[in-house]
């Protein structure tokens, strides 16, 4: 029997901020869940399960949070499960969500990711040392800056190519209600002018700690019917993970990347994504990660990525607009973070993106990644039901 | 639905500090068992999903280096709940059920002995209202059972003998971490005693899902999921009746267990007063083997005692000495959050 279709019928996020001093934990993560119900004009009783993510639990320091925050989300008496799978966790969770509804074990599902950055420190939550491991000890970007400084070596790219990216992205976010920054005073020449923090990444070309939640309703064809909204369809959806450190891994383009992309795109149908997606909602914690992206997910030629952003093509009103929301780089509440590009995509192909809505969007990627580029998940939604 | 079988099950055995060995280490001689077992290598699995906790390792994404004892390249389809790894074989199960994946590798580890889990636990408690105080886990699991002894449900002699049961039974498992004869000893927090607790421990499990055919070639007598379900209750202790599991009881109804008589349940129980707890939401009577591995007093490491239940319910179909057998695992404070699955041997396969 062929997997039940899932339709996204509901999405709703807070308004990011760097500190929601105005709620708990359990508040943040209820006023994505309702404004997702609301928008699928459902109500708790419709829900049959939830499916919660967030990145690790150091960041707020509430161990297994699913447990206390299970009477804030409605799943009392319910199924609740809760993924982990580092910055992708938020792709990750509605996939889990959406396999109940493809196997039918649940009609109806909730799925939201959350993080709460300003109730800790995400630079301590990632530099506990243990013994005879390499400490992460400057956080992510230190992590990360290498591996744009290879990309650059390798592919030729000037280097304001990332300043392109990040001045695109916070001026897409100026017109997402729901971005957390909001600079309207935002100049190339500011973006070039910050100041250097791992080298070749500006302070203006990494993410801010953001406080946010994002929920969305997945349901089946039936549901889908009831729906006041259009739906967005799910045409395909994959995890792939390989290690984090090994001889024979290439940071700047994983395989693991590419894997789940060719895996998404032969369960979509899709053989020439440049010409048959329309937009794409990209996790690029670091500027530099959108052309490194366009080549891993088959967008551009390897070496040719940064041409693409170069060339304007990646604009809101380029031919392949990428995050047209203002991305992570405007946004990151971790955990949510893979989960806010799952529901932009969603809202794109829904027609429901607002001023940052990319006109005519029938078919977009939501894509994450997490680890050290080691875990990734995608979909790609479309606005018809899918044939196959 | 389809059928679905546990057709491979390893643990390690499991020691109260594991101090010379990672995580990896750890979790490694049982995957390459499960694998052995099967004839599978990581590039013949369709899913792998794993369970474990940040919080006991001490550091944030500390399940990524355990992918790295898979084997995990080619890259695999993968996932991790920040759950027991029962829940982690709970996502495979359905995965499967997509259609999507035919064989599934599940594991789940934990290491309790490099800080004090007692304490640890609390952080699991509401942040704002409750964990500052911090209530641990034996205190929690006391009120529970002083609950159950005020209903007139249990006392004290009735939780010794679950536990002197329980021991015993682990005489008979190479794994565990206590067994044999133990005294009731000395109360820990009242009513409960050493022995109606737990020991801390460190250990891993893995398991190798397969579907229909697949699972008949890999196993000589697959133990098949005809069920699988888990709810979850409110938080606050407050607001629960403690002297019953309605989460448990509507998992059991939504897998079935009521449908047939059971002649096994292994039931995660890290305390005797909880045995009470889910034998009465289960419906168990003295007929059915309660724990015959010794159950979560014997050996419970955290974030692998509820797959293990689920393995060593598998293990005993497997074996032959069970036709249908019910497997449980338990989540949050005083029995919050629950899964149940019902296994079956092929012959009784309606």
């Amino acid at each position: 029997m062929p997997k039940e279709p899932v339709a996204v019928v509901g999405v709703g996020q807070t308004k990011h901020v760097a500190a929601r001093h105005d709620v708990s934990l359990a508040g943040l993560v209820r006023e994505a869940a309702v404004a997702a119900l609301k928008d699928a004009a459902l109500t708790w009783a419709d829900i049959d399960a939830v499916v919660i993510g967030k990145a690790p639990d150091f960041f707020e320091g509430v161990m297994m949070p699913e447990l206390y925050l299970a009477d804030a989300l409605g799943a009392v008496g319910k199924p609740m499960l809760r993924v982990h799978t580092a910055g992708s966790v938020g792709g990750s969770t509605a996939l889990v969500a959406a396999n109940l509804v493809a196997a039918r074990v649940h009609r109806t599902v909730l799925t939201l990711a959350f993080e709460k950055q300003s109730e800790s420190n995400a630079m301590w939550g990632l530099s506990l040392p243990i013994p005879f491991q390499q400490p992460l000890l400057a956080g992510a970007g230190g992590f990360f800056a290498p591996h744009v400084r290879a990309y650059m070596r390798r592919t030729g790219a000037p280097d304001t190519v990332g300043s392109l990216v990040a001045y695109k992205d916070r001026r897409n976010a100026l017109k997402n209600p729901y971005a957390h920054i909001h600079d309207p005073d935002i100049s190339l020449e500011k973006v070039q002018s910050a100041p250097m923090l791992w080298d070749p990444i500006r302070y203006s070309e990494t993410c801010p700690s953001s406080d946010g939640a994002c929920a969305m309703i997945l349901t089946d064809r039936a549901g889908a019917e009831r729906s006041p909204q259009p739906p967005a369809w799910v045409h395909g959806g994959a995890m792939r993970s390989e290690p984090t450190l090994f001889a024979g891994k290439d940071f700047v383009s994983p395989q693991a990347g590419k894997d789940c992309a060719a895996d998404v795109y032969r369960q979509a149908g899709i053989s020439d994504p440049r010409r048959e997606i329309d937009a794409v909602e990209m996790y690029v914690p670091f500027s530099w990660y959108e052309p490194m992206w366009l080549e891993n997910l088959g967008f551009a030629d390897e070496g040719e990525g940064w041409k693409l952003t170069e060339a304007g093509v990646t604009e809101l009103d380029g031919d392949l607009p990428v995050n047209p929301s203002g991305g992570v780089l405007s946004t990151n509440p971790i955990g949510a973070s893979g989960m806010i590009r799952f529901a932009e995509a969603a809202l794109q192909v829904r027609g429901g993106a607002g001023e940052h809505q990319v006109e005519g969007a029938r078919r977009a990627l939501g894509h994450a990644y997490g680890g050290g580029a080691q875990f990734f998940s995608m979909w790609l939604v479309g606005a018809e039901p899918p044939t196959r | 639905m389809r059928d679905v079988a546990i057709v491979a099950f390893a643990q390690t055995d499991h020691l109260r500090r594991t101090d010379e060995l990672s995580e990896v280490e750890m979790l490694m001689p049982v995957l390459h068992e499960v694998l052995d077992a099967t004839g599978l290598r990581t590039s013949g699995i369709d899913f792998t999903c794993s369970g474990s906790s940040d919080y006991l390792a001490g550091r944030a994404f500390s399940f990524t280096m355990a992918l790295d004892g898979v084997g995990a390249h080619p890259p695999i389809s993968e996932s991790h709940v920040e759950m027991d790894g029962a829940w982690a074989l709970y996502e495979a199960w359905v995965k499967i059920q997509t259609g999507e994946a035919d064989t599934a590798l599940v594991y789940a580890y934990g290491k309790s002995s490099p800080g004090q889990v007692r304490d640890v636990l609390t952080r699991q408690l509401d942040p704002y209202y409750t964990a500052p105080l911090w209530p641990d886990s034996v205190a929690l699991a006391a009120l529970q059972a002083q609950a159950l002894i005020d209903a007139g449900d249990t006392d004290e002699s009735a939780l010794t003998a679950i536990a002197t049961r329980s021991r015993q039974a682990a005489s008979g498992n190479p794994h565990a971490q206590l067994s044999g004869d133990v005294p009731a000893g000395d109360y820990l927090v009242r009513p409960l005693r050493t022995g109606d607790c737990p020991p801390i421990g460190d250990g891993a499990a893995a398991v190798i899902l397969a579907a229909g055919d697949t699972a008949r070639a890999l196993c000589a007598r697959p133990a098949w999921i005809r069920g699988i379900d888990h709810r979850i209750e409110a938080h606050g202790l407050g607001v629960r009746e403690l002297t019953e599991s309605p989460s448990t009881r509507l998992a059991a109804e939504r897998a079935g267990v009521f449908e047939r008589p059971v002649d096994t349940a292994e039931l995660h129980a890290p305390f005797s007063s909880q045995e009470v707890v889910l034998r009465k939401a289960l419906g168990l009577g003295d007929e059915v083997s309660v724990n015959p591995s010794g159950g979560a007093l014997a050996a419970n490491p955290l974030m692998a005692a509820g797959l293990i239940r689920l393995g060593e319910a598998a293990a005993r179909i497997h074996r032959g000495e069970s036709e249908r057998a019910v497997a449980h695992a338990t989540s949050g404070p005083c029995l919050q959050q629950n899964l149940v699955a019902v296994l079956e041997g092929e012959s009784t396969h309606a």
